[in-house]
């Protein structure tokens, strides 16, 4: 059997281990090369540390290491012969806020770091609210330096309780706890002999059987057009008027012969055949990349959608959506326009009300607020320029999230994540 | 409702086909000007594979770009032009030897001395002057550090300078694509691929290969660890001794800095399995260029090396 993917995020506060952790997870998965090994062993001495630091495998930049922290997501590859996994190791930061929604955005499961002897924090709190605001499927709090308390159950449960508790409040809809010591390894890739008292799976080994292939939407056929495939070839008469239509399915499952309505026009055809280079497919689904072709003759071009006539994503020039504010520069206000990009379309959007601002500590709503800073999350209500085809953000991520554009500075300045459309 | 969700599943290739493909047509669709970076080396390879499955049966709609410092393997320029002819696109090539020419650049001197760094001038003329908007590149993230937190569209300023504090926040699959006159992206397909993962693909698309790929015979001499094949474009020094050894290439490049490795794997089952086995990364065995300091890649790339 074939490996599949897991991607993950792990967040945490500095100093929670979440370095020596990841750093961990990479060497006991046999992902650290001699080389790589040599320039850590190399600058620890260098730094005057008696043991090898195994968190400078993961310190990036120059600045970065410079500044002694991380400040951006960085990718991180490792494998087992159960699973490769993508690891975006988003940094903890108050004012990293937006580093996170971007790792988390892609995430299958997020770790939530947290530190024994100080228990949950403001921060573990905000990470789990924007894990669960992103909607990754799967998460686990890793209790860790359980060392540092003397292995204890009663700590550990303690934690576990509290979080519990606080996770009650949020859309949580997978939750595991594990205790570990980063630092020793205990849990990590092995069961810990320190603990005997636990008796769920270590971390990497839940990493390797968590069940991710239903957390996919294969109900809600979506097919956001991304290409017009148009041979153009006057020699080939079986090419000559081809017409593709490119993207990669977004929801549902696809087959020949299945009846479909494109968007806008609300027209509806049947799909004529699943086209790929490497010949015709009988059905596509999530996340494949492959090429339609229709029955009839529709005007149909990029941005535009393929769903079902009996299930189809709500049309319409407003949505209300929660919007985490990426921007530096400039705050989000009522009125201001943006440029919007949702699925394969663009348009632009307005910003009709900004409904409140959620305190991403205490999860309190202000509604008094009347604008949105750097890493602020609001509830906000857009007029686009042209219908969106959307979904909830929960019901379907790839339909129900969108980013927003700053058009005098082309920079990336919103996530927004579809609560409504009407 | 578990069981009938069982059957949809992807392999970890299908998956990253799937999302390089995307990767791919949104690039196609939104910028004027793509151009796709071909070295003729194995990421090369898989991208232009990778361009002619996203777009089929219409031909890749861009054409493809070498950046040639002169000190090319001559099985490797022998490979570029017989695949890009098979493949139908047009092949431009951006010269460092013409640059030097020109007076733009100065050839470097000394032991180290490698065409490498001029090559980031060559491409950012090349883009100029042929107004190319979006140049995919090959790169992946678990080749080097400061990889790791690149982009998969990574903007480029109008001097083609990566800004690693000012990227743009990436999220889902909505690529930001947009740009102003003069300013480009670098489009990353491949990032989420590993060497494995470039491999197991060129096995199971049975890809052909450049023949150094492979174990051959080579007149090669050692410095600092790293064997250099014999060749006009290195000094050698009193000191290194030329051998002939048994050797392959994991990567293709300048001549005068790209190692081989010691190697009997002659087919691709025994590079995977070598591969798997081998506790060096790909850059720190083969790379001379890389080594001299642990930032020089990160150097480099804000410059606008690709
Ligand atoms: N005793 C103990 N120390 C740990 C553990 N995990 C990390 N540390 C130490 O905590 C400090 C911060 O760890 P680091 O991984 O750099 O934290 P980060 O800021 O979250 O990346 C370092 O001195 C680590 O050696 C653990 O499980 N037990």
């Amino acid at each position: 059997m074939s490996s599949d993917i897991l991607r993950l995020a792990t967040a945490g506060s500095v100093d929670d281990g979440k370095s020596t952790l990841i750093g961990r997870l990479l060497y006991d998965s046999k992902s650290i090369l001699s080389d790589q090994m040599e320039a850590v062993e190399r600058t620890s001495r260098d730094r005057g540390e008696e043991q090898t630091n195994l968190a400078l495998l993961t310190d990036g930049l120059r600045a970065e290491r410079e500044q002694g922290i991380t400040i951006d997501v960085a990718y991180r590859y490792f494998a087992t012969p159960r699973r490769t996994f993508i690891m975006a190791d988003t940094p903890g930061h108050v004012q990293y806020t937006r580093n996170m929604v971007t790792g988390a955005s892609t995430s299958d499961l997020a770790i939530i770091l947290v530190d024994a002897r100080n228990g949950l924090t403001e921060q573990s709190r905000r990470h789990a609210f924007l894990a669960t605001l992103l909607q990754v499927p799967h998460l686990v709090l890793a209790v860790n330096k359980m060392d540092l308390v003397d292995y204890s159950q009663e700590r550990f449960e303690e934690i576990k309780a509290e979080f519990e508790e606080f996770a009650a409040k949020l859309d949580v809809l997978d939750l595991t706890f594990v205790p570990i010591s980063a630092l020793h390894g205990d849990n990590v890739v092995d069961r810990s002999l320190n603990m005997p008292w636990y008796d769920g799976p270590s971390l990497l080994h839940h990493l390797e059987h968590v069940h991710i292939a239903s957390d996919r939407n294969l109900i809600d056929a979506r097919f956001p057009v991304q290409f017009v495939v148009r041979p153009h070839r006057a020699d080939d008469p079986e090419l000559h008027d081809y017409r593709g239509y490119a993207g990669q399915v977004s929801g549902g499952v696809l087959k020949p012969g299945d009846e479909v309505m494109h968007l806008p026009s609300g027209l509806t055809t049947r799909i004529a055949a699943i086209d790929t280079a490497d010949g015709p497919l009988d059905e596509a689904f999530p996340p494949m990349s492959v090429t339609l072709r229709l029955e009839d003759d529709i005007d149909i071009s990029r941005g535009d959608m393929l769903c079902r006539p009996n299930n189809q994503p709500v049309v319409s020039q407003d949505v209300e959506a929660m919007v985490c504010w990426m921007a530096e520069a400039r705050n989000l206000v009522p009125r201001m326009k943006l440029a919007i990009k949702h699925t394969t379309r663009s348009a632009r959007a307005m910003v009709r009300d900004l409904h409140y601002r959620i305190d991403v500590n205490s999860l309190h709503r202000d509604e008094e607020a009347t604008q949105l800073g750097l890493n602020d999350i609001g509830r906000v209500g857009l007029r686009v320029t042209q219908p969106l085809f959307a979904d909830e953000y929960r019901r379907n991520r790839l339909t129900g999230g969108f980013i927003l554009v700053d058009e005098g500075t082309n920079t990336t300045v919103g996530a927004g994540m579809i609560v409504r459309a009407s | 409702m578990e069981q009938a969700l069982a059957g949809y599943r992807l392999s970890q290739l299908d998956i990253l086909e799937a999302e390089a493909i995307f990767i791919m047509r949104e690039v196609a669709a939104e910028f004027e000007r793509p151009v796709l970076l071909f070295s003729g080396g194995k990421d090369s390879i898989v991208m232009l594979r990778l361009a002619e499955k996203a777009f089929w049966p219409a031909p890749v709609p861009f054409p493809v770009l070498h950046v040639d410092t002169g000190h090319n393997f001559d099985e490797v320029i022998e490979f570029r032009d017989r695949r890009v002819a098979g493949s139908g696109v047009r092949l431009e090539v951006a010269s460092v030897q013409d640059q030097i020419d020109r007076g733009l650049v100065t050839e470097p001197t000394g032991r180290w001395a490698s065409r490498n760094r001029l090559q980031t001038s060559a491409l950012l003329e090349a883009i100029e002057t042929h107004g190319f908007d979006a140049a995919f590149g090959g790169a992946r993230r678990d080749e080097e550090k400061s990889r790791a937190k690149e982009r998969v569209l990574s903007f480029r300023d109008e001097f083609g300078q990566w800004d690693p504090k000012g990227q743009r926040p990436e999220l889902w699959n909505v690529y930001n694509t947009r740009i102003t006159r003069g300013e480009h992206i670098r489009a990353f397909p491949l990032s989420n691929w590993t060497e494995l993962d470039v491999w197991g693909y060129i096995a199971r698309e049975e890809l052909e290969l450049p023949s150094i790929y492979f174990a051959h015979e080579r007149r090669v001499f050692e410095r600092d660890g790293i064997l250099l094949a014999d060749n006009p474009f290195v000094t050698r020094g009193p000191d290194e001794e030329v051998f002939t050894a048994s050797v392959r290439y994991r990567t293709v490049g300048d001549m005068s800095c790209t190692g081989a490795v010691r190697s009997t794997a002659t087919t691709l089952d025994d590079i995977m399995a070598e591969i798997a086995a081998t506790r060096v990364t790909e850059r720190g065995q083969t790379r001379a260029d890389d080594r001299s300091s642990e930032a020089a890649m990160e150097d480099r790339k804000r410059e606008g090396y690709f």
